[in-house]
Order: structure tokens, then C-alpha cells, then sequence
């Protein structure tokens, strides 16, 4: 890694002060992704500003029907204590059992690589994501590939999640590298039913066809002969975006029967 | 706020770049002092904030049982337990673990006596070459802490984050069982 400078706040306020300093800051938060990208130099930050221990960004809680999540609350705190089942199981299937215990949701969720699942989870439950100066809804949340709405030196500081009726998640890992090759989070929440694909395009979307379905019937019945449209799916060696389609289908399936 | 000297904007000093750790004192601006316990034992050192703790804990405490073997975060033969919970040491910075305990694999047994994990590896040979042996035993001690059940699926999903390359996963998961059945007292 090239050197660079660590400061570890105190409070949001002075994180995203530091921020603004100039040069190239990052927030660090478990370093799971980003400290892998700064040794293959995809990442030279200047500074790197510590949060993951900040007061503000920690924590678990039920606030009525919602329940609120510290953005720095790791991946293997959210699979332990979430409150919401398929949210848990979702956090428990990240990464392997070290990246899980250093991993963050809002560290996940500002990287927003496209197999990322707590997009999924975010964006499937309807989540909205507060930050030091504002709420974000999921839905303006998700820009594209590695692409937030997120404004330079703004920071999450923890997600709201409507808790659902049922929710549930189904993904196929890539056997080597462990990430979702697709995966897809299925919720009805108040606000109705929400389809939430990820690891099959630039960022997480939405399959609006099958939510419509899934509000007519909710079972796995209800989704027989829906198909998704390929063109705007991810191709690679590990698969190809015909088959990326079908894995959409299967594994909406899947998540509804798990719900 | 813990901060290194230099400030962004301030031109980074790359002369030092190979040698990367002084004891305290050295009195670099860009250096920064951190405090941790590592096998209960109090550990002050002055730093480069991108020292991953792998390297400390090998190069400065020679406590080389911590292996590198991947260098990428994939096989975790560097696995340490951060505050009780296992991760790897070559993707979490020194600088992260500032004010927090550290135990490695040279901190597990009680003298010459291995502790009942090591033991369970030891009986089920579930080892050939080593190289990924303290890892393993890391990950398994926090699986045998946590874990409620020697449930197979649970263990080797547990396991996923360490790579062997010779002797197989057999063993290594008949020993977390029975780290886990020892724990919960109905011997191994």
C-alpha cells in the first residue's frame, strides 16, 4: 500500500470535517473491501478517516416497526441480533467468518459493489438510509456500479428496515470467490411486495413484473413463466448473462419459498 | 482524535518505505503511536499507519505463528482473534487495532500444556504440512466459543475462511467437534 495518513474521529461531525480537508480522504470502516483494494493499488487514499468506532454508528435497535442499524454495526452483529430473519440470514452468508467480524453494513452499502448483498436486503426491504445530513431513500440510493447517491464526505450513519410480514433471500455463491453470482431478496412489507435482485447487474434493481405477480399470489407458483430480460445483465467467465436470467427466476422462487 | 502527524495536503515522506516500524520515540511525523494488549501482554509501539497488524505482530514481537500465505484476505493462515473474534491479520490495519487485544496462536496454550482445541487437532491429526494449522486453530477456538452444537454444516461453513491444501477438512472438523462436545462437557 502507498503511506497514508489515519485519524480517528471522535464524533460524526469531526469525521466529516476531516473529510473536508482536501487531498483524498476515505472513511474506513471494516476495511474488508477497501484495504483489499488499497494493496492492489485500485484505491490510494491520502487519509483514511476511522469510524467504525463512532457512538453514533453502533447499535442495534426496534424503534416501533422499524428496526434501526448502526451503519458500522458489522455483518456478523446484523446475522446474530438483527430482528429480522431473513435480514440475519442474509448478513450471515457474507464473506466467510473473519470478514463477517470486521465487515460493516454501512461500509457494504457506500462500496456498493454489484454483488453486494445488503443491497439487496436495503433495497428489497424498502429501507431508508440516514446519513450525516440526510435520508435516502433505497430507491435513489443505488446509482450503478460501485456508484451511490452519496454526496462527496457524506456518511451513513445507520439504515431504518420496515420490518416485513415475511421476507426472504436465495443466492447462488460463486464457489470460489464466495460471492453472489445472483441473489435475490423477496419482502412484503406495509408498503407492499418488493423484488430485489443483486450480483447479476451494475448495482441492485428492482423486477417490478414480479412483485406484481408476487401481489396477486404470494408462492413460487405465482412466478412461473416470468422471465427477465438479459441484456443489462452482468457476462463473465463464471456466467454468462442467458444464465444469469434464469438464476433470477429460480432463486425468486427460492427467497418466496423461504419467506 | 487519534491522528498521525502529517495532515492531507502535506506531502507524504516515501523515503521510509522500507523500513516501516520504529520503537517509540523514533519521532516521524506520519508515525503514529498505538497501544494494544497481544497474548496479555501490553504492546506500545510507534507506527506506519499502513501497517497491517500481521506485520507487528511477526516482524516486531516475533510472533510468527500468524502466517501470510495469501496476502489478499482468501486463505487465513494469518487469522488472530480482534477483542475475542477471529480475523485476518492481513486485512485489518495495526492502526484498527489500537486500543484493543490481540491473542495469537503463540498465546493459546497454558505453558507446555495445549489447550483442549490444539489438543483435538493434535488427536485427530488434523495437520500435514502446518502452514495453515494456526489459522485453523484460531477460526476453531472462536467456532468452539460460539457455536452451540458440533452441527457439521455450522463448522464448515465457520471453516470457509481457511484454506488447506493438504491434509483435507475431515480431521480438521472432527477436532472442532470435538472442541465443541469438550466445551460443552460431555468430553471429547
Amino acid at each position: 500500500m502507498f503511506p497514508f495518513d489515519y485519524i480517528r474521529p471522535a464524533g460524526v461531525a469531526e469525521a466529516v470535517a476531516a473529510h473536508g480537508q482536501g487531498g483524498e480522504p476515505r472513511y474506513l470502516a471494516g476495511g474488508q473491501s477497501l484495504l483489499g483494494a488499497m494493496k492492489l493499488r485500485l484505491a490510494a487514499p491520502s487519509v483514511l478517516i476511522d469510524i467504525a468506532r463512532l457512538p453514533a454508528l453502533r447499535g442495534i435497535r426496534r424503534d416501533g416497526a422499524v428496526l434501526v442499524v448502526g451503519a458500522a454495526a458489522t455483518h456478523a452483529e446484523m446475522a446474530e441480533g438483527a430482528g429480522i430473519a431473513a435480514l440475519a440470514a442474509l448478513s450471515g452468508s457474507i464473506g466467510d467468518r473473519q470478514v463477517r467480524h470486521m465487515g460493516t453494513l454501512g461500509g457494504s452499502l457506500a462500496h456498493n459493489d454489484p454483488a453486494g448483498d445488503h443491497a439487496a436486503g436495503v433495497l428489497g426491504l424498502g429501507a431508508s438510509i440516514r446519513t450525516d445530513r440526510r435520508v435516502i431513500a433505497a430507491d435513489a440510493f443505488f446509482l450503478g456500479m460501485f456508484e451511490t447517491a452519496l454526496a462527496p464526505g457524506e456518511m451513513i450513519v445507520e439504515v431504518a428496515y420496515p420490518l416485513p410480514r415475511r421476507a426472504g433471500y436465495a443466492k447462488i455463491r460463486n464457489p470460489a470467490s464466495g460471492y453472489a453470482v445472483a441473489g435475490v431478496f423477496v419482502a412484503e412489507t406495509a408498503a407492499g411486495i418488493r423484488v430485489a435482485v443483486t450480483g447479476a447487474g451494475a448495482c441492485v434493481f428492482r423486477l417490478p413484473e414480479f412483485e406484481a405477480a408476487l401481489s396477486r399470489e404470494f408462492s413460487p407458483a405465482a412466478l412461473a413463466g416470468l422471465t427477465v430480460a438479459e441484456d443489462d445483465l452482468n457476462r463473465d467467465l463464471h456466467a454468462s448473462a442467458a444464465y444469469r436470467a434464469h438464476l433470477i427466476g429460480v432463486l425468486a422462487g427460492r427467497a418466496v419459498a423461504a419467506s | 482524535m487519534i491522528a498521525t502527524g502529517n495532515r492531507p495536503g502535506k506531502p507524504i515522506d516515501h523515503s521510509r518505505d522500507a523500513h516501516h516500524l520504529k520503537e517509540i520515540g523514533s519521532g516521524y511525523g506520519g508515525y503514529m503511536r498505538i497501544s494494544l494488549q497481544v497474548n496479555g501482554r501490553q504492546v506500545d509501539a510507534e507506527i506506519e499507519p499502513r501497517l497491517l497488524l500481521v506485520t507487528p505482530l511477526r516482524e516486531h514481537l516475533g510472533l510468527t505463528g500468524s502466517h501470510v500465505g495469501c496476502d489478499t484476505g482468501q486463505c487465513g493462515a494469518c487469522t488472530v482473534h480482534l477483542d475475542g473474534r477471529a480475523v485476518k491479520s492481513c486485512l485489518v490495519l495495526a492502526a484498527q487495532a489500537d486500543g484493543r487485544s490481540v491473542l495469537t496462536i503463540e498465546g493459546v496454550a497454558d505453558g507446555a500444556t495445549l489447550h483442549p482445541v490444539q489438543q483435538a487437532f493434535r488427536d485427530r491429526h488434523a495437520l500435514q504440512c502446518g502452514f495453515c494449522t494456526p489459522g485453523m486453530v484460531m477460526t476453531a477456538l472462536d467456532l468452539v466459543a460460539h457455536l452451540d452444537r458440533p452441527d457439521e454444516e455450522a463448522i464448515r461453513d465457520g471453516l470457509s475462511g481457511n484454506l488447506c491444501r493438504c491434509t483435507g477438512y475431515r480431521p480438521i472438523i472432527d477436532a472442532v467437534a470435538d472442541g465443541i462436545r469438550a466445551r460443552m462437557g460431555d468430553g471429547g
